[in-house]
């Protein structure tokens, strides 16, 4: 399995054949609450790392999201439109937004699974 | 108890009610291709049940004219009924727009001596009585701010709001094509002064502030503060959600405020509607006179006239001179307090919140220094360990006849509970107010799930807002389908609009 | 003093709860310099005398009887059913505040999701909101929505839209930065939305269809800005391909009252849901299964996501809101219609007669209107004059408002609605003619 990585904005990444898959962790769904809606980006359209590429929203919260790597959004979750609750219960597999075909290294920032737990930890407190 | 909808009462065997015949001789008619194809399938129902339907409605509200309503940040006070009266003079209420300024002087009277009025409470030169709501003036005075920069052929492009700021702040910037950069608040409640010294620059074109802050506790540097945003070219804006702590106390103008707003829906007693009509007046100080939206009224030798020749103008911020009706309630309401009384007013507003704050000392957090203005805010936190938020609070107050305070705002504050109780309560409302809170927080100790489950005995209980937000129903389809689910733009066949059950 | 409580004894005891000796030892936190001592304003009134300050105020504006009025421009005289201000009075409404907390507010909550379903079915678009300010605020909200919804920074006005309406897009497009372009040969590959008043604010029928058609070539949207009484009888924007459509809604029940306070409304095509301003009110269901309703979708709105929401709008016009509902649902689809067919036709009655008056002419006699119709006659103030002593509020002259348009000097806008009886209208003939008849004696002689 794909090594997963996190940003300081509580997305994560995994990559798989140069197609990187994104979501947002499960720290930021127990944060957020309740996921009501999510907007997502066009299949086709090209981000930068660091790009906001969409926004998930609570009942009580809306938060954008980040991309946490260059590519172009080759596939979106479109089950999420009618079952964004996907997010919450399972953030890290069906949960995940979208996919986006890699044209670019992947960020040295990006954390990996020892630097989020340490990232979350602090937050918690 | 609840009450179906209007539309699920309606009868479509009812004829329709009896309205003036044409009464007169033409040939025209309307062309087929202008005409509308499926009638909108509006209720039919009879004036009795129209009135029972509404009536009923009407009981399952809470509303300051039967319940103690310490929603802090709003000030709901008594509405005096006098100001209804008065608005609804036909002199006023019958007087179109567009009548010659002859025959209206009266109403252009009544705005300049308003406009006098208030520029006296707060202290500035000029106010436009146009924008319709507290953030339609938000959204003005930062236009006008953004006009006046504009005029100096500076391009500043950033407005600084504290991190306890009411929302429509940071959105109003926006609005206006501004960055928002948020300043800290510091331990004590108040802006972190050191903070705001990092924030400001050239680029910024206003610093957005309320005083009393949203914690409801006095900037006591606000003079400071005034001279570090003027030194940078920058303006200052007057959020005037808090003005009710201030009438005949101190004046904003007086503080360094280049621009004010007010809220006649709040500190001047127009009611609130159930969410509006308001009317945010705003003032200004000279240096932005000339970019007041247009027309103002003026006043020449005893004659009055609107001014629409204004050519810095930023123009019109909506149509006609403003919320008209509630003015006339506002200033009915001046003249009867009067200096003498808009003050004690402020005074009575600030002692009943101290009086308040003190009856809630050790039962809920306090998190800040006293004394406080005319508000402010607690915290439900010591509840945490019972498993009972803010929320269980608020909802526990309705369930024992009070509307409930502002919870969650100012988002510094975790499990704020922001309570307002104005000048218009008693001692003894405030008295059984501290003691319904007290027994909450005893059943919030003894049985916490009892409160979670409160209210029982309201219309409604909790309802499930993640539903309603995930699957949102918007509005009733005659064929029971949701907004979400249907196209205005798919065929309706015409013989299917009055089979409504 | 007028509606405060606390006697001097309870004051006193409150401060000696407090363990301070005087109000003075609660303002502390203000800088002594900063600190004033009351208000330059005269003492308090009596009730009694503050009514009649301010009854006088009311008998020095004139009150022209309401058939009388010929005169619009976005401002009506209707019949308005007793019914609206028996409801709209009631405490419980007018002095309850935003339905934030759900249990305690169904009666307002049930009451704009009436409003919402009201103004979706009148304007047969998907979903409206819980209202706006006015007319022009709602048409700028509306043209927001496209440029953001577009990526475009150019709002295109198609025919004659009210010019006030046209000054609050300006204001609102100077802070967001979009341009107003007026006319359609600005339609382009830059354009957010075509905007179009319906009727025109001269009364004229534009072709709504083309219009969307027009725009949605382009990429664009097609906004509506409609007159809620016309669609009695008047194609709706959503059957014209309208994506959003907007308007005044102060004929439906609402006092003239100076120009405010009316209401805006705002609906649009499901897709654009997400991108409403204001307020939504949404169904939802308790845990014992009991429908309520509750203000919802609130991610989008400035209390949640502040910098980033779709308005700054917050205090609304609900309680107006409430009057157009309670007048709808008094009207029903045929009472609507038929006070819109009533007025139609006396309004073309009326034309007919005007334009008949030696010197007065219809000045776009091949156009379509509803209610509400431009008569170009020569020396407009003069005639209005003679009108306004007979007691009649004539028509609006709109020349002033266009300064560029030639073609509208010497024109009025004269409308007609189910309060101008046929004697109202037999008289404003029988003035106008008189009018014209000295004006043309006089200018013959000349």
């Amino acid at each position: 399995m794909a090594e997963r990585y996190y940003t300081e904005t509580h997305e994560w990444v995994t990559v798989d054949d140069a197609v990187a898959t994104i979501g947002i962790t499960d720290f930021a769904q127990a944060q957020l609450g309740d996921v009501v809606f999510l907007e997502l980006p066009r299949v086709g359209r090209l981000l930068e790392a660091g790009d906001t590429f969409g926004v998930v929203e609570s009942v009580k919260a809306a938060s954008d999201l980040y991309s946490p790597v260059p590519g172009t959004v080759i596939e979106v979750n479109e089950s999420l439109n009618t079952h964004p609750e996907q997010v919450n219960k399972d953030p890290l597999g069906s949960g995940w937004l979208i996919r986006v075909r890699l044209n670019g290294d992947l960020s040295q920032s990006l954390l990996d699974e020892a630097g989020y737990a340490a990232l979350t930890e602090a937050q918690a407190h | 108890m609840t009450e179906p909808l209007s539309f699920e009462k309606s009868r479509s065997a009812l004829p329709p009610p009896r309205l003036p015949q044409a009464g007169v001789q033409t040939d025209a008619q309307l062309p087929e291709e202008h005409r509308r194809r499926r009638p909108p399938a509006l209720p039919r129902l009879s004036e009795a049940e129209i009135m029972r339907h509404y009536s009923r409605l009407a009981s399952m509200n809470y509303s300051i004219s039967e319940q103690f309503y310490p929603l802090g940040s709003c000030t709901m006070k008594y509405n005096p009924v006098a100001n209804e009266e008065a608005a609804r003079l036909p002199g006023f209420a019958g007087l179109h727009p567009y009548q010659d300024e002859e025959t209206a002087q009266g109403a252009l009277e009544l705005m300049w001596r308003l406009e006098r009025a208030l520029c006296s409470v707060v202290g500035v030169d000029r106010i436009t009585l146009q924008p319709a709501a507290g953030a339609h003036a938000e959204w003005t005075a930062l236009r006008m701010i953004q006009a006046y920069h504009r005029a100096r052929g500076e391009d500043r492009t950033e407005v600084i709001v504290p991190d306890a700021a009411h929302g429509t702040n940071p959105a109003s910037a926006v609005l206006c094509g501004f960055k928002v950069v948020e300043v800290r608040s510091g331990a004590d409640g108040r802006v972190d002064t050191a903070d705001l010294e990092a924030k400001l620059s050239n680029r910024v074109a206003a610093l957005m502030l309320t005083n009393p802050n949203t914690l409801g506790l006095f900037e006591r540097e606000i003079a400071e503060m005034a001279e570090m945003v003027h030194a940078t070219g920058a303006k200052l804006y007057y959020d005037g959600a808090n003005l009710n702590a201030l009438m005949g106390v101190c004046r904003p103008g007086d503080m360094g405020f280049d621009a004010v707003h007010l809220n006649l829906h709040k500190t001047f007693t127009t009611p609130h509607g159930g969410g509006g009509p308001g009317a945010g007046p705003v003032g200004v100080k000279t240096d932005l006179v000339p970019f007041l939206p247009r027309p103002t009224v003026e006043c020449d030798d005893g004659a009055f006239r609107l001014d629409h020749d204004r050519p810095q103008s930023i123009g019109r911020v909506r149509s006609f001179y403003g919320n008209f009706g509630m003015l006339v309630r506002a200033f009915t309401y001046v003249l009867a307090m009067g200096g003498d009384g808009l003050t004690q007013a402020s005074r009575d507003a600030i002692l009943a919140a101290n009086y308040l704050r003190h009856r809630l000392e050790g039962v809920l957090d306090l998190p800040h220094e006293g004394p406080c203005m005319h508000e402010f805010v607690a915290s439900a936190r010591n509840l945490g360990p019972h498993g009972i938020k803010a929320l269980d609070v608020a909802k526990g107050l309705l369930e024992r006849g009070y509307y409930a305070p502002t919870v969650y705002f100012p988002l510094i504050v975790p499990e704020a509970v922001m309570i307002e109780p104005t000048e218009t309560e008693s001692r003894a409302t405030l008295d059984a107010f501290a003691d319904t809170v007290q027994a909450i927080v005893e059943l919030a100790r003894r049985s916490p799930e009892d409160l979670r489950a409160e209210p029982r005995s309201l219309p409604v209980g909790r309802l499930d807002e993640v539903a309603a937000a995930r699957n949102p129903v918007l509005r009733w389809r005659p064929n029971g389908r949701d907004a979400t689910a249907s196209s205005p733009h798919e065929p309706v066949r015409s013989d299917t609009v009055n089979d409504r059950g | 003093m007028p509606y405060l409580v606390h006697s001097t004894e309870d004051r006193e005891a409150m401060l000696e709860a407090l363990g301070v000796a005087t109000m003075d030892d609660l303002l502390v936190d203000i800088p002594p310099h900063l600190r004033v001592d009351g208000i330059d304003l005269e003492p308090g009134l009596s009730e009694f005398e503050t009514m009649a300050r301010v009854r006088a105020l009311a008998g020095r504006n004139r009150v022209f009887e309401d058939r009388l009025w010929f005169r619009g421009g976005g401002v009506y005289q209707r019949f308005v059913p007793a019914a609206v201000s028996a409801v709209t009075s009631k405490p419980e409404f007018y002095t309850a505040y935003t339905p934030y907390q759900p249990e305690a507010s169904q009666g307002t909550l049930q009451a704009i999701f009436e409003f919402q379903t009201l103004i979706a079915e009148l304007t047969a678009m998907d979903v409206a909101n819980a209202s706006l300010y006015d007319g022009a605020t709602a048409l700028a909200e509306a043209a927001m929505m496209a440029v953001v919804e577009t990526g475009r920074r150019h709002v295109v006005v198609a025919g004659c839209l009210h010019p006030e309406y046209a000054d609050v897009l300006r204001c609102y497009g100077d802070g967001r930065g979009f341009d107003l372009r007026v006319g359609l040969e600005h339609v382009g590959s830059d354009t957010a939305a075509i905007v179009y008043q319906q009727p025109s604010f001269l009364g004229l029928l534009e072709d709504a269809a083309g219009l969307t058609e027009l725009a949605h070539r382009h990429g664009a949207l097609g906004i509506a800005c409609v007159d809620p009484i016309s669609l009695g009888m008047l194609a709706p924007p959503g059957e014209q391909g309208a994506d959003i459509a907007v308007g005044e809604g102060q004929q439906l029940g609402l006092a003239a009252s100076y120009g405010g306070p009316h209401v805006g409304f705002i609906a649009c095509r499901k897709e654009l849901m997400r991108r409403l301003p204001g307020r939504l009110v949404g169904e939802g269901h308790d845990d014992l299964g009991r429908r309520g309703f509750v203000l919802t979708l609130t991610a989008r709105e400035q209390h949640i996501r502040r910098a980033r929401a779709t308005s700054n709008i917050c205090t609304n016009h609900s309680l107006c809101a409430l009057a157009a509902s309670v007048y709808l649902t008094y009207m029903g689809p045929d009472g609507l219609r038929q006070v819109a067919e009533v007025s139609y036709q006396r309004a073309h009655a009326l034309a007919e007669r005007l334009a008949a008056i030696p010197g007065f002419e219809l000045p776009f006699p091949d156009r379509q209107f509803l209610n509400e119709f431009p008569v170009r006659m020569f020396h407009v103030e003069h005639h209005l004059a003679r009108l306004r002593a007979a007691g009649i509020l004539g028509g609006l002259p709109v020349g002033p408002m266009f300064p560029d348009r030639p073609d509208l000097e010497d024109v009025a806008i004269f409308c007609c609605t189910e309060v101008n009886d046929p004697a109202a209208l037999d008289l404003l003939v029988e003035v106008l003619t008189a009018s014209a008849a000295s004006v043309n004696t006089r200018s013959g002689a000349r």
